[in-house]
């Protein structure tokens, strides 16, 4: 099969090895640019989120270059995010495109049709004991590149040179992409982690805290949020994401997990919307309780639950004092835009700050 | 949490029960209304829809939220200084299988954040995925709140069964809800209406959008002076859902959005269709898939024309009329009428 995937932060080194260990022909997907934006908004619902539009758009190119199956996730709501994965299909086939679309469904909800859709991607070329093995690698990847980014996001607001630490962190991704055992993996992020804490750091600086909630793709993809953490980062505002992929891999897929991110949102919002909504509300109240200076909460252009989300966080911005920031992104969105409105957000922060530590 | 529901009653009032006039209640309110009367309570509903419910509704909600929810804060709005009790239940799954759009799962929480000086609210959770009785256990746990009577509450439940399974007769009669809510106060079931339109249209959507006029700028009335026949989701038999619903390779994940398909899908095997409208609200979720499901399915089955109207709150009058009637002079002229 000559294969293809979705776009999605950095996760592209580990999906790939993952396909291309199964023995599978990969059709490097192209990063997200404005003209797979604009592919996508070509052929998609108008309303359907930024996501759906980039993904179809990914989709496309990387047919056009040649690839014959898709691999992507599904899911079974309330968030549309679950039928995207049908819907892209039929798009692509009245399009003309005949490709065939290997929809992952959450393996709890659907255990017989998981295992078939793996077992097609992993029989006709190899064995499981192999793609055991490959798992583990692919698993150990994603893991590290999550820690690596986690590092980044703590060392931009200190370091005296972005550009260095910007190079010790793409040195690393080489790293990981390159490495081809567990041991090796870790090794190199290792390494990685060494280097980045190499860089000349201000320690004297207090960077304002912030913490980015919202919906998963455009928090993880810089693409769909303007690479908002790098702007942020570079501002002097130390980064804390909700979403990490493994983390929400394991949680939403094996274990039930993010019960205590849940129970902190019951007093707001006492039943889970989709997508991330319940999550959103319940890391704001998290961030406040640990003394974040404010919450970014990023989200695509008519995502329901993120809608139901911001319509309750005024209230616990006031019961908590802490401040929130909206984005809805779509694809009308400008950079400069988000960088005026996060300017003039940091610029209350810091006076907020001031004014506590003055009383 | 009970109302002082006895201390009212000794004053001789009632209690008094709102229920705004938008999004469930074109599917509940035969439900609801001779139950809460049952209870002794009196209900208020909301003003028929109109530019100040709807001014009232933007002011107070979320700005990206869809126009049936902005409405639906200023129906509630409108009624809560009129009421004791707002009735906003929180309508999770209603057929057992799936769930409604997000936006009605979080009702009651962006209700109470968003419009200050309610009363009291009652937003029990009606979720049939726990069990086929649950819609009467929940109709009994809302009963408790107004009254201690088990008995009272029990027979409340029975009228308001028998009064819901006339509406949905009413409907499968080919009557809208308007039509259906006046037949039943008279308590009559009159035979199916017969349908003698020129052309005959399916015009889909959810029942909040389509039956209320003031969202649907009329459109079902201005269907009817073109001289078409108007078929709705409301009016497909279940079993024909639910054959339709095999056709699916997967279902959508809300019940509305799902109705709509599955209609499009049931009309168009029927043949016996000339086109497709879609009514859908400006910035509405589902209807992104929804849409473009019934687009794809009307173009493999026999390219049957197809239209979406999309509706804010600035969707003007003349604008609709423009575009209803050139598309229903399209396909009148296809079928040589014209």
């Amino acid at each position: 099969m000559k294969i293809s995937f979705p776009y999605m932060g950095t996760s592209h080194i580990a999906i790939s090895y993952l396909l291309s260990g199964l023995g599978h022909e990969v059709i490097y997907p192209p990063a997200p640019t404005k003209k797979t934006l604009s592919l996508g908004v070509q052929y998609a619902p108008e309303f359907a989120c930024l996501p759906f539009k980039i993904l179809l758009g990914t989709y496309l190119e990387a047919v056009e270059a040649g690839a014959d199956s898709l691999v992507t996730s599904g899911g079974f709501g309330p968030c549309r995010a679950g039928y995207y994965g049908e819907l892209h299909k039929r798009i692509l086939h009245d399009l003309g495109y005949p490709v065939e679309m290997l929809v992952l469904e959450p393996p709890l909800r659907a255990p017989v049709d998981f295992y078939r859709r793996v077992s097609r991607l992993v029989r006709p070329q190899t064995s499981w004991s192999n793609f055991y093995r490959i798992f583990r690698i692919g698993w150990e990847k994603l893991r590290t590149l999550d820690n690596l980014e986690a590092r980044l996001h703590e060392l931009r607001p200190l370091t005296l040179s972005q550009k260095y630490l910007t190079a010790a962190y793409e040195q690393g991704l080489e790293g990981v992409r390159a490495a081809q055992t567990v041991d090796t993996v870790k090794v190199a992020g290792a390494e990685a982690i060494v280097e980045m804490g190499n860089v000349p750091l201000d320690m004297t600086r207090k960077p304002l805290r912030i913490g980015i909630i919202g919906e998963i793709y455009v928090v993880l993809e810089p693409f769909a949020n303007h690479d908002i953490e790098k702007i942020l980062g570079e501002m002097g505002c130390y980064i804390h994401r909700s979403i990490f992929l493994t983390n929400w891999t394991r949680d939403n897929t094996l274990i039930d997990g993010e019960k205590d991110v849940r129970a902190s949102a019951v007093p707001y919002l006492n039943q889970l919307v989709g997508g991330h909504g319940q999550n959103s509300i319940g890391e704001t109240v998290r961030y406040a309780e640990n003394g974040y200076d404010g919450v970014i909460q990023l989200a695509p252009f008519t995502c329901i639950p993120e809608i139901v989300a911001k319509s309750i966080m005024p209230t616990i911005s006031r019961d908590k004092g802490i401040p929130v920031l909206t984005l809805f992104l779509d694809e009308q969105t400008g950079r400069a835009g988000i960088e005026t409105r996060l300017e003039a957000f940091l610029d209350l922060l810091r006076q907020k700050r001031m004014q506590q530590e003055a009383s | 949490m009970r109302l002082c529901v006895g201390d009212k009653e000794k004053e001789g009032d009632l209690v008094r029960v709102g229920i705004p006039r938008t999004l469930s209640f074109f599917t509940y309110y035969p439900l609801w209304k001779p139950f809460f009367e049952a209870l002794g309570a009196e209900v208020v509903v909301s003003p028929i829809s109109n530019k100040a419910l709807l001014d009232e509704g933007v002011r107070e909600t979320v700005n990206d939220a869809c126009v049936p929810i902005k409405l639906f804060h200023g129906h509630v709005a409108a009624l809560k200084d009129r009421v004791d009790i707002l009735f906003i239940p929180r309508l999770v799954s209603i057929d057992g299988k799936v769930t409604l759009c997000p936006k009605f799962l979080g009702l009651p929480d962006m209700v109470r954040c968003s419009i200050s000086g309610l009363p009291e609210i009652i937003e029990s959770r009606l979720d049939l995925k726990k069990g086929r009785f649950e819609l009467y256990r929940f109709m009994f746990r809302v009963g408790q709140r107004i009254t201690d009577n088990k008995l009272r509450i029990i027979g409340a439940i029975w009228r308001a069964r028998y009064s819901f399974y006339c509406y949905r007769k009413l409907l499968l009669h080919g009557f809208t809800p308007l039509e259906a809510f006046p037949l039943l106060e008279k308590g009559i079931i009159p035979p199916p209406k017969v349908n003698n339109g020129e052309i005959k249209l399916a015009v889909l959507g959810y029942p909040y959008a389509l039956y209320d006029d003031y969202v649907s700028v009329n459109l079902l009335k201005k269907l009817e002076g073109q001289g078409v026949s108007v078929v709705t989701p409301e009016m497909v038999p279940e079993q024909m859902m639910k054959k339709a619903s095999k056709k699916l390779p997967k279902n959508l994940f809300w019940y509305y959005s799902n109705r709509v398909v599955w209609a499009s899908i049931h009309y168009l095997q029927d043949k016996s269709i000339d086109g497709i409208i879609h009514v859908t609200a400006f910035g509405c979720g589902p209807d992104a898939m929804t849409n473009k499901l019934v687009e794809l399915e009307a173009k493999q089955q026999g390219k049957v024309p197809c239209m979406s109207i999309t509706i804010d709150e600035h969707t003007g009058d003349a604008g609709v009329d423009t575009r209803v009637e050139a598309f229903v002079d399209l396909l009148k002229r296809k079928k040589g009428i014209l």
